[in-house]
């Protein structure tokens, strides 16, 4: 081997370990380059909405089924733990496990029944989820505030360290996001990953091989759920406000459109999906009034050409036509 | 090692197998011949739990597995390939393989998200086991290919390691060869061989009738889902029901 080869090997052999240290560094500088609050507040939104990606993508990408409710487990994470700190005065870190807890027994009653069933009935019973959840922070307002919604939640502190503004909040958040895409990075690339992906492949021989089909769903959707629940509890804690319009299906929808771009079962790809779904409205002031059209048009789209979704889709085509060049060169 | 007695199975009324009855003896390759449409892969389906059957009972070793779903059969040392290749396109050729380990990489969600220490350990052997079967078929050097682009011989050998890997007590293969040519067919062939030496039970489904004869043990026939004939590859071959059977459709399709 030359020293070139040397250390493109070496490069090829760590790419995941030196892609996660990259992001690590650039997100750690990130508050130096720029302290715009207003920037730093949509990068940490970003990183909010990245947790529910990966859960979701881990989903529809490993389990091959949708999810059309997810805003409901974030919602209930953040209702929750609104709820659990304020009415009930407990530890917002306590809070947090507690409503995740909880929110993962939800997730279990609904899938149990459902993912036993072949088909798409999850997507319902998820969008009906949704629905009901939404009605119900809006209509029970001694509880939850109604519309106008849930006021003075407290941010979360470690000791007097209070993450209060957005430059402290980018860290905490952040934080979790990088800690969670490195959890799902571990989950993807082990052995019970592997019987994940060959569930996505074909069901059929992923039980042959001793995959239980139905339980890996099952266990699927509650890690989905519960990443879900975790990052609305942090959502609550952000901005110390909750109202039920950041939890209804539109949002859902969203979620899903992150998922799609960034490309089913693609764990990097939930980063860029989020990032680039959260900031659109941002850069085209039409894209604000047109959101959801652009949003839609943009899911047929990549449906129609790229159904591994955008990243995937187009990783697999550079893999399949580099593969293909070797066998050529190899053959000549 | 694994009986079948009296198993049934009608598709909506119609019969695909009607009171197949035979042993597959360990250690012993065991062929499963029979025109088009007699049942065989049917059979398979069975045996590993994506059907359940009509009726009758298929008892492995002293289990009754004829009510198991799929992954129970599979972790109890079943494994199978399909006819009709069902590979992961989109997994590379090492990870295709691996899957075929999946009852040894652990089961627990929260442990993989964790890599411990012992799972990354217990890792790298199943990668080294998957390279070593990915080696003896001869597909070492596209290890990291996606499998999708292989050619179809090499799919079918991808399948092939991958139902060997984890030295499963049983193999149900289904026309392994079909669509190989005689130079992949005699590889394929010398593969079996060899597994059958090294005391893996096999059930081999297949038309190759040279293939067939030359490393059976054992015989079955079906045809219309009735178990015709069975025994050593020279008495089936002299059996006057086989000979109809084969040559009744030979002149049907003249
Ligand atoms: N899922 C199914 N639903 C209805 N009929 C089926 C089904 N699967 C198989 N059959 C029927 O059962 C019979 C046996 O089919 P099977 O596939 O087991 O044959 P085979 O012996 O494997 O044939 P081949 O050599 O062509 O693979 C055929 O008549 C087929 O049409
Ligand atoms: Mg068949």
């Amino acid at each position: 081997m030359t020293a070139k080869q040397k250390i493109l090997y070496f490069l090829y052999l760590h790419r995941t370990g030196l892609t996660v240290t990259l992001l690590s560094t650039a997100i750690f500088c990130w508050p130096l380059v720029t302290s715009n609050p207003y920037t730093l507040g949509l990068t940490n939104l970003i990183a909010l909405h990245v947790v529910v990606v990966l859960g979701l993508n881990l989903f529809i990408g490993y389990a091959g089924q949708i999810s059309l409710g997810h805003a409901a487990f974030y919602g209930l994470g953040a209702y929750g733990s609104a709820i659990a700190t304020v009415n009930f005065g407990i530890n917002p870190w306590l809070a947090m496990l507690l409503v995740a807890f909880l929110v993962a027994l939800v997730a279990l009653v609904i899938g149990i029944p459902v993912l036993r069933l072949a088909g798409h009935y999850l997507a319902m019973a998820t969008l009906g989820l949704n629905f009901v959840l939404h009605t119900i922070l809006l209509q029970w307002d001694e509880v939850t505030g109604g519309p106008s919604g849930f006021y003075g939640i407290p941010y979360l502190a470690i000791g007097d360290f209070e993450f209060y503004d957005e430059f402290r909040l980018h860290y905490l958040l952040w934080g979790f996001a990088l800690l969670s895409l490195l959890l799902c990075l571990n989950l993807v690339r082990s052995g019970v990953g592997r019987g994940l992906a060959a569930l996505a492949g074909d069901e059929t021989a992923a039980a042959a091989l001793g995959v239980n089909t139905r339980n890996a769903k099952i266990k699927v959707f509650v890690l989905s759920a519960v990443l879900a629940s975790l990052a609305g509890s942090l959502f609550a804690h952000t901005y110390s406000f909750v109202s039920p319009d950041s939890f209804n299906i539109f949002v859902s929808t969203d979620m899903v459109i992150m998922v799609v771009i960034g490309g089913m079962g693609s764990i990097w790809g939930s980063l860029l999906g989020a990032a680039l779904i959260t900031m659109l409205p941002e850069w085209m002031d039409l894209f604000e009034t047109y959101k959801d059209f652009v949003h839609g048009g943009i899911l047929v789209l990549v449906l129609m050409f790229l159904p591994q979704g955008l990243v995937t889709g187009l990783f697999d085509l550079v893999r399949t036509r580099l593969a293909l060049r070797r066998g050529q060169d190899a053959a000549a | 090692m694994l009986r079948l007695e009296n198993v049934s199975k009608n598709f909506g009324g119609l019969p695909a197998l009607s009171d197949v009855s035979f042993d597959i003896p360990q250690g012993k390759l065991t062929a499963l011949i029979g025109p088009n449409g007699a049942g065989k892969s049917t059979l398979i389906n069975c045996m590993t739990g994506v059907l359940q059957t009509t009726s009758g009972r298929i008892r492995f070793r002293d289990i009754q597995i004829e009510t198991l779903p799929p992954h129970q059969i599979a972790r109890l040392g079943i494994a199978r390939t399909f006819q009709n290749l069902k590979l992961f396109p989109r997994l590379t050729v090492l990870d295709n393989v691996l899957t075929g380990l999946t009852c040894e990489g652990g089961k627990s969600l929260v442990m993989a998200m964790f890599r411990l220490p012992y799972l990354r350990h217990r890792e790298r052997s199943l990668k080294l086991r998957a390279l070593e079967a990915l080696d003896r078929f001869g597909l070492a050097d596209k290890a990291n290919w996606p499998a999708g682009v292989l050619a179809y011989g090499d799919k079918k050998r991808v399948e092939l390691a991958r139902a060997t890997v984890g030295k499963p007590e049983l193999i149900l293969l289904d026309e392994p060869v079909a669509g190989l040519n005689a130079e992949e067919t005699a590889a394929v062939g010398e593969q079996l061989n060899l597994l059958r030496r090294a005391g893996h039970t096999m059930l081999l489904v297949e038309h190759d009738m040279e293939l067939v004869m030359t490393i059976a043990d054992r015989v079955v026939v079906l045809d219309s889902g009735r178990c015709i004939a069975m025994g050593s590859p020279e008495e089936v071959r002299r059996n006057p029901l086989v000979l109809e059977a084969y040559l009744g459709r030979t002149e049907a399709v003249a």
